[in-house]
């Protein structure tokens, strides 16, 4: 039980990033790889602040303006110098690798003994109902200290998700997911459409650093290598969440990534408790999202066929 | 009123696909005039459109719209100014927003667009007596995607949505050319409702005859990125299609000449 509140609480973490590989993916259709070095970003910008001994609240707010910063950098590469979003993205994930070993000082910084966001949590845990109180879930024990970290953790991805909603039904917000839907309509409109592809990969990314500096402080590190394949991660939990709603408007599509990333990470966890292999998770993540991907298009020629040979 | 003042534009000059689509085009068009465009293939008609709208910079000229030098500015700035259909009925709407969504967006043309609340609920219905005098059926469908609709309705609307706010342009480029013909007759009934509604400027490309013929005050045959023929007044007025068909022969005969006596010189001489 405390692995299925475990992995929901980082599944809702991870949220946040399926939340910034919505907007780039869905809304703006544009593959943004720069996800991977961001993501690290996020982690270390606030992981080497909080060791400073700056507000872990505000190193978080400072990951978050970093990220943006990158994707804008991804945003300017594409739109001004007309490189391909693939190959922009790959640029900037780069050179963010340099950047984090830099910001960094060294491949892994510790957190375990310094005061995060869920110390914080913790402590009020401890200060409501003592220290290491239990409680019995369906018939299942569980520490009272993870169940507040599932709750502020729920609480803070509700918080973004209305956010983003709203911010997508503004006019300024459905002016970018036109640019997306049909960019030419939209600059006859008077959208400068370069400046709006800019703004979205900068908001991708800034919740994508925000995810990132939020599971450096829930597992206690951040690491260089976190980054490596989270883009697909991301993509996974927007496309279970698809999936499970199939609706396509703005509110449920959010709500869908939500979903779809709490769903993915129980699943990852279920199969690494079942034996899988924690080497192969990757590959599987892989296939698991190229099966996605295809899988609507073969359905749709079983059915023709299908019908075919029930007209013949 | 739109000044064009010797514009020229060449694409991929100095490469073995060099056009050269406009060579010194001057045209005046005045306030409230209605000016069909017309020209064979290749003949810079619509390059000339985009070139006013801003889909690309031009080399050489001026374009003034209202005494302002536009000639410069990006498409998007434009657009607070020129209203804009499309020769593909996917062009002009967003297929995946609702069709109030896609109206919504249209009313804010040229416009700052803040965090205000995107979909008031006194737009719908504005929105729905907008769409009614359609007679499409589309006041009860608003919340419905565009991209279900038909060729047809699409292009209606993005009519609509070019001139919800009155432009002090009109660009329709052959706006009609990919419908069936129903539906042609159609879209250009409204067009001519709208643009006599608010008295619109209005530049229409189009490749058919018959429609340069009983719509607009003016008509403009363009030729080889040239101004070749321009009609006006009581001119225009007399022009029926079968003096158009015989200026395009003329003009084709022209060009058979010279590439006919181009050859012959060659032969004689080279």
């Amino acid at each position: 039980m405390s692995l299925l509140i475990g992995s929901t609480t980082i599944g809702l973490i991870l949220a946040l990033l399926a939340l910034g590989i919505f907007i780039s993916f869905r809304i703006f259709d544009f593959p943004d790889i720069t996800a991977e070095g961001s993501f690290t970003f996020g982690a270390a910008t606030a992981a080497s602040l909080i060791v400073a001994g700056v507000n872990p609240l505000l190193a978080s707010f400072i990951a978050f303006l970093a990220g943006m910063a990158a994707g804008a950098v991804t945003g300017i590469i594409h739109t001004r110098f007309k490189i391909n979003p693939l190959l922009a993205g790959i640029l900037v994930m780069t050179a963010l690798y340099s950047v984090n070993l830099h910001v960094m000082g060294k491949s892994n910084m510790p957190l375990l003994s310094e005061t995060t966001v869920f110390t914080w949590i913790e402590n009020l845990s401890l200060s409501w109902s003592g220290a290491d109180a239990r409680t019995i879930i369906l018939g299942w024990e569980v520490a009272v200290k993870d169940l507040w970290l599932l709750l502020f953790c729920f609480l803070v991805i509700v918080g973004f998700c209305i956010l983003l909603w709203w911010f997508f039904k503004t006019n300024i917000g459905t002016a970018m997911r036109a640019t997306g839907d049909n960019d030419q309509m939209i600059r006859a409109l008077g959208v400068n459409t370069k400046l709006m592809i800019i703004v979205g990969v900068a908001l991708s990314n800034g919740f994508i650093a925000l995810a990132g500096a939020m599971l450096a402080q829930y597992q206690g590190f951040a690491d260089v290598q976190m980054g490596i394949g989270m883009m697909v991660w991301g993509l996974a939990s927007v496309i279970i969440g698809e999936a499970i709603i199939n609706d396509n408007s703005v509110g449920f599509v959010i709500l869908g990534a939500v979903l779809g990333s709490v769903l993915f990470r129980l699943l990852v966890a279920i199969a690494l408790r079942w034996g899988l292999n924690p080497n192969d998770l990757k590959i599987i993540t892989a296939l698991f999202v190229f099966i996605a991907l295809i899988l609507p298009g073969l359905l749709k020629n079983k059915k023709l066929s299908f019908k075919r040979r029930a007209n013949a | 009123m739109l000044k064009i003042n010797h514009i020229s534009k060449t694409f991929n000059p100095g490469t073995v696909n060099e056009v050269v689509a406009l060579q010194g085009v001057s045209i005046k068009i005045e306030e409230g005039s209605f000016v069909c465009v017309l020209g064979t293939n290749g003949s810079g008609k619509s390059t000339m459109l985009n070139a006013v709208a801003g889909s690309f910079i031009v080399d050489e000229g001026i374009i003034t719209l209202d005494n302002i030098d536009i000639t410069k500015w990006g498409e998007h700035q434009r657009a607070k100014f020129i209203g804009r259909v499309f020769q593909n009925p996917f062009s002009g709407t967003a297929p995946n927003m609702s069709i109030q969504e896609n109206l919504a967006l249209a009313m804010k043309r040229g416009k700052n667009r803040g965090i205000g609340w995107g979909l008031p609920a006194s737009l719908i219905h504005e929105f729905r007596a907008m769409v009614k005098p359609l007679n499409m059926g589309l006041e009860d469908r608003l919340e419905n995607p565009i991209g279900k609709l038909s060729g047809g309705q699409r292009q209606a609307l993005t009519l609509l949505m070019a001139t919800a706010l009155k432009p002090k342009l009109l660009l329709l480029d052959e706006h009609t050319a990919a419908l069936d013909p129903k539906t042609a007759a159609k879209v250009i009934d409204l067009t001519q409702q709208v643009i006599m509604k608010d008295k619109l400027t209005t530049m229409m490309v189009t490749h058919s005859m018959q429609q340069a013929v009983n719509l607009g005050d003016r008509i403009v045959m363009m030729h080889k990125g040239k101004v070749a023929y321009d009609f006006r007044g009581e001119e225009k007025k007399r022009l029926k299609i079968n003096d158009l068909l015989t200026l395009f022969d003329e003009l084709r005969r022209k060009d058979n000449i010279d590439t006919a006596v181009a050859s012959m010189l060659a032969d004689n001489y080279v």
